[in-house]
């Protein structure tokens, strides 16, 4: 009895096993499959050919601002004026909405100072995207209540470093990955 | 090369920015009675053609119309030009096609190609006007608004007709105080969209363009015109939608009411 | 399900048919012959009126789809060959983009009826929520479309809607450019919109199946919420409702073939005849007016995560409705302080519909530019109050309400009431009970 019973369980033991296996192979196999599903949708090939866009920032004015397209989206280039440069460096960091300087040629915790905002020290010209952080309207130039970037969609306000002070959006203007490549042209991407 | 070229879109982008804010200055647009108004109303043929060549010879030197087809002006409903006719406007204009060497070369227009732009491509334009894009008009009727307010545009309709006729009626001395801000190169125009400075100077003047007919040739009668012929080239079948409309409506009316009767003979017998 | 129908095959074909393929016998059962409360209002056709409308939506959506080149240099310019080429295609293309708006005019009536009635409580709470599922379905359905004809409001309605997701915390940005397929709204973007917009109506309509069978299954509420007691209580569904929805129907068509033939750009934004640019934000961003209110939901709040949830969850609440609603009493004709309450709440509704439309920092109703300094009632403080109020009246009200309040006296079936309600008009005694 005892042995028949001992073959019983073993037996039984051993078809769990069986139907456990089969589960797990075939849900292995599912999951494989919808993967290149999921993937398709991630940027293709022809999207994440980085294209470097080179700027010419001489002719750029003191007090002006340019619009240039790169994947998709502007970014900014403004040549500060001395005023905006003084205004912006005023501002105490514990005063700041988002106290990270938000600059991917940066570490991610260096701070929001002014200084940190730019590439190579050069505090005249500020580089950025031109994508409120909020939901990625254009915000306009020279307008909103600190003398920045206000964006139309919903009421943010950014300084004249593109860092956010008020409204709903989160984060300070993106600064993209950019260099210098030579004293008046910069590389970006 | 693609170095300059980054740079001359960027800087041509920059002037365009420049427009922004004091939306609270403009005035919303002067109401006209046009013939095409109301669920019954269709264009004035000699109107339309007027407009048409107030198009062709004062706001085709700046402003495309790219969803336009020559053949389009002697379809119904339109401005009714004949078929000749339209052929021989279109011939006025080239267009550049492959010969059978597979070489360019330009040929007359015919009625199946498209109005010609007056500029190649978006830059070109606004190198040309002082980095201010001249729109395309195919559209601008509709792409404008002449007043708000949700009842206003239930019965007066969205009133972008009435938009283009303000706008090029409705330059303006500055006042006093807006006076010495002017930007180089604007006018004043209340009526502007994005005013209160337009970056086109006053495009009409009176007697500028001569009608066959003799027809009016004042500044407000040439801004009527065209922007009848812009509502129609917004929509070269409304009066075929109004007319399958009156139709449709008086089908429904009809058949609802039948429907009615017989919901409430099926009813009679219940009590509910 | 009403169980097995008076069904009888005529003819020998009509027997072997039925003996493979019982399919008659359902359409009898469950359509003509399904017993259906007699006492039901104009209120109740708009289901009858939104099955039409999926019909039109589909309908002329597949036609436009033989148009329509979903790329970003020809989307644009394909629209306009449809208005201006394509045969009747300029009313074919404005049934779909009005068609949208009426769809959602007869949704938000048929979701307002049901709770005013009690619909959503036992036993339909799976009917109610397949309702709900159909909403969110539907909103993602008219958001791709819109997203279609490529004008300016398409691609910022998109840019903004899709950005939703980057307040996801840690994964947000990459969910995001997965949607987009890119690092902005581009090409890929309006390529899986338009699969996907053509996807979903289908889906739509299996949902639409489901709620059908969940609805069968207790059978129609009514205005009294009383349930159906004996054959007195209904009618057969055709021909006294299909023909009451028939007439419906074509009131709703002449109201819908109004707005198409006539005011066929009134439900739409003028920018959005202007093709995208991906560089120049519109001065306002605005959704199409069904989605106002849960637009001001979201710009109520100042931060971004808080408000796109708060925006989800007006939404998403409303599928524990049948267990925030405490009170036993079904219809609200019987429950007077909840009826009022329903009224404010569609007030608010209604309110927050106008914010969502309107510029944040402006003076509410008048409309101009709030000064700085001091106190100021701006659209963007009404909105506030009134997106509190929203889930104030869910979450607080409803419950407590459903505990506290003393219903009015119900009749004992629906014959009943039909009888009292019509007592004052028919002096004397009216002892003929309808025969079913």
């Amino acid at each position: 009895m005892g042995i028949v019973a001992t073959g019983e369980h073993a037996d039984s033991d051993r078809r769990d096993f069986l139907y456990i296996a089969t589960g797990a192979v075939g849900a292995v196999g599912v999951a494989l499959t919808a993967w290149p599903f999921i993937s398709q949708m991630n940027p293709d090939a022809s999207v994440l050919a980085l294209a470097n866009v080179d700027v010419d920032l001489g002719p750029i004015a003191e007090g002006q601002s340019v619009t240039i397209k790169w994947r998709g989206n502007p970014v900014f280039v403004r040549h500060r004026t001395a005023k905006e440069i003084e205004e912006a460096r005023a501002v105490p960091i514990d005063e700041l909405k988002d106290p990270l300087a938000r600059n991917n040629n940066l570490k991610e915790s260096d701070p929001a100072t002014d200084i940190n905002r730019v590439v190579g020290g050069k505090e005249q010209f500020l580089v950025m995207m031109g994508v409120c952080t909020h939901l990625g309207c254009v915000p306009l130039g020279e307008q909103g209540d600190y003398g920045g970037w206000y964006c139309p969609c919903h009421g943010s306000h950014y300084d004249t470093a593109g860092r956010i002070r008020k409204g709903p959006a989160p984060e300070n203007l993106l600064v993209p990955r950019y260099e210098y490549i030579s004293d008046t042209k910069i590389r970006i991407g | 090369m693609i170095m300059r070229k980054t740079f001359l879109a960027a800087v041509l982008l920059l002037a365009g920015a420049g427009l922004a804010g004091a939306a609270e200055t403009r005035h919303a647009a002067k109401d006209i009675d046009f013939s095409f108004e109301g669920p019954f109303g269709t264009f004035d043929r000699g109107q339309l053609q007027r407009g048409y060549k107030v198009y062709k010879e004062v706001c085709a030197n700046c402003h495309s119309m790219k969803q336009m087809v020559f053949r389009n002006l002697s379809q119904p409903g339109g401005p009714g030009f004949s078929g000749a006719q339209v052929q021989a406007l279109a011939a006025t204009y080239t267009i550049q096609d492959l010969n059978d060497q597979g070489e360019p070369f330009d040929r007359e227009r015919i009625p199946s190609d498209h109005f010609p732009s007056p500029f190649p491509n978006e830059q070109a334009a606004r190198v040309a006007n002082g980095g201010a894009l001249p729109p395309d008009l195919s559209l601008i009727t509709k792409a404008r608004a002449g007043w708000t307010g949700t009842f206003a545009q239930l019965f007066y309709g969205m009133g972008g007709p009435e938009y283009v006729y303000s706008v090029l009626t409705g330059y303006e001395e500055p006042p006093a105080e807006l006076a010495s801000s002017a930007p180089e190169g604007k006018h004043y125009n209340p009526y502007f969209e994005a005013g209160p400075w337009i970056g086109m100077a006053p495009p009409l003047s009176d007697g500028q363009v001569t009608f066959d007919d003799g027809s009016p040739n004042s500044v407000d009668a040439m801004a009527r015109d065209v922007a009848a012929f812009l509502a129609w080239a917004s929509e070269p079948k409304m009066e075929e939608r109004k007319g399958l409309g009156f139709s449709v409506i008086i089908y429904l009316v009809i058949l609802t009411l039948l429907l009615y009767l017989v919901k409430r003979k099926i009813w009679t017998k219940v009590e509910h | 399900m009403g169980g097995h129908s008076s069904y009888q095959p005529k003819s020998a074909f009509a027997k072997w048919f039925h003996e493979r393929l019982p399919i008659m016998d359902l359409i009898q059962g469950q359509a003509l012959d399904f017993p259906t409360p007699k006492n039901l209002n104009y209120f109740w056709t708009f289901g009858g009126i939104l099955t039409m409308m999926l019909g039109a939506q589909l309908l002329t959506g597949i036609v436009l789809a033989m148009h329509y080149t979903p790329h970003v240099t020809m989307a644009f310019d394909s629209i306009e060959h449809i208005r201006r080429d394509v045969n009747y295609g300029n009313i074919i293309q404005k049934l779909h983009a009005n068609g949208a708006s009426m769809f959602f005019l007869a949704v938000y009536i048929h979701i307002f009826r049901g709770m005013y009635y009690g619909s959503y409580k036992a036993p339909r709470e799976i009917l109610w929520m397949i309702g709900v599922i159909i909403l969110l379905v539907m909103m993602a359905t008219a958001f791709m479309g819109y997203v279609l004809p490529w004008g300016q409001m398409s691609f910022w309605g998109a840019k903004v809607i899709t950005n939703l997701f980057s307040a996801i915390p840690f994964f947000g940005d990459s969910i995001v450019t997965w949607l987009w397929g890119g690092f902005a709204v581009d090409n890929p973007t309006l390529n899986r919109f338009y699969s996907l917009h053509y996807l979903l109506p289908f889906v739509l309509a299996g949902l639409v199946g489901l709620h059908i069978w969940a609805l069968h299954v207790p059978g129609n509420n009514n205005p009294t919420g009383v349930s159906v007691k004996s054959g007195q209580d209904t009618v057969p569904f055709h021909p006294y409702y299909t023909m009451k929805d028939a007439f419906a129907i074509g009131v709703f068509l002449i109201v819908y073939c109004l707005f198409v033939f006539f005011a066929p750009d009134y439900m739409g934004h003028p920018v959005n005849y202007e093709m995208a640019d991906p560089l120049k934000t519109p001065a306002h961003i605005v959704p199409e007016w069904y989605f106002l209110p849960f637009y001001a939901i979201l710009r109520s709040i100042d931060n971004k995560l808080l408000g796109v949830i708060a925006m989800f969850a007006s939404i998403l609440l409303l599928l524990v409705l049948p267990w925030l609603d405490t009170s036993r009493v079904r219809s609200g004709t019987y429950r007077p302080v909840f009826k009022q309450f329903f009224w404010i709440l569609v007030l608010d509704c209604l309110l927050l519909g106008y914010i969502g439309s309107r510029v944040p920092d402006n003076l509410f109703w008048v409309d101009t530019p709030s000064h700085e300094g001091g106190f100021a009632l701006t659209n963007k403080l009404v909105g506030q109050i009134a997106t509190l109020y929203y889930f104030v009246h869910f979450l607080i009200i409803l419950p407590i309400l459903g505990l506290l309040e003393t219903p009015k006296p119900m009749p004992a079936s629906i014959s009943e009431a039909v009888l009292a309600k019509n007592k004052p008009a028919l002096p004397g005694h009216k002892a003929a009970v309808p025969a079913e």
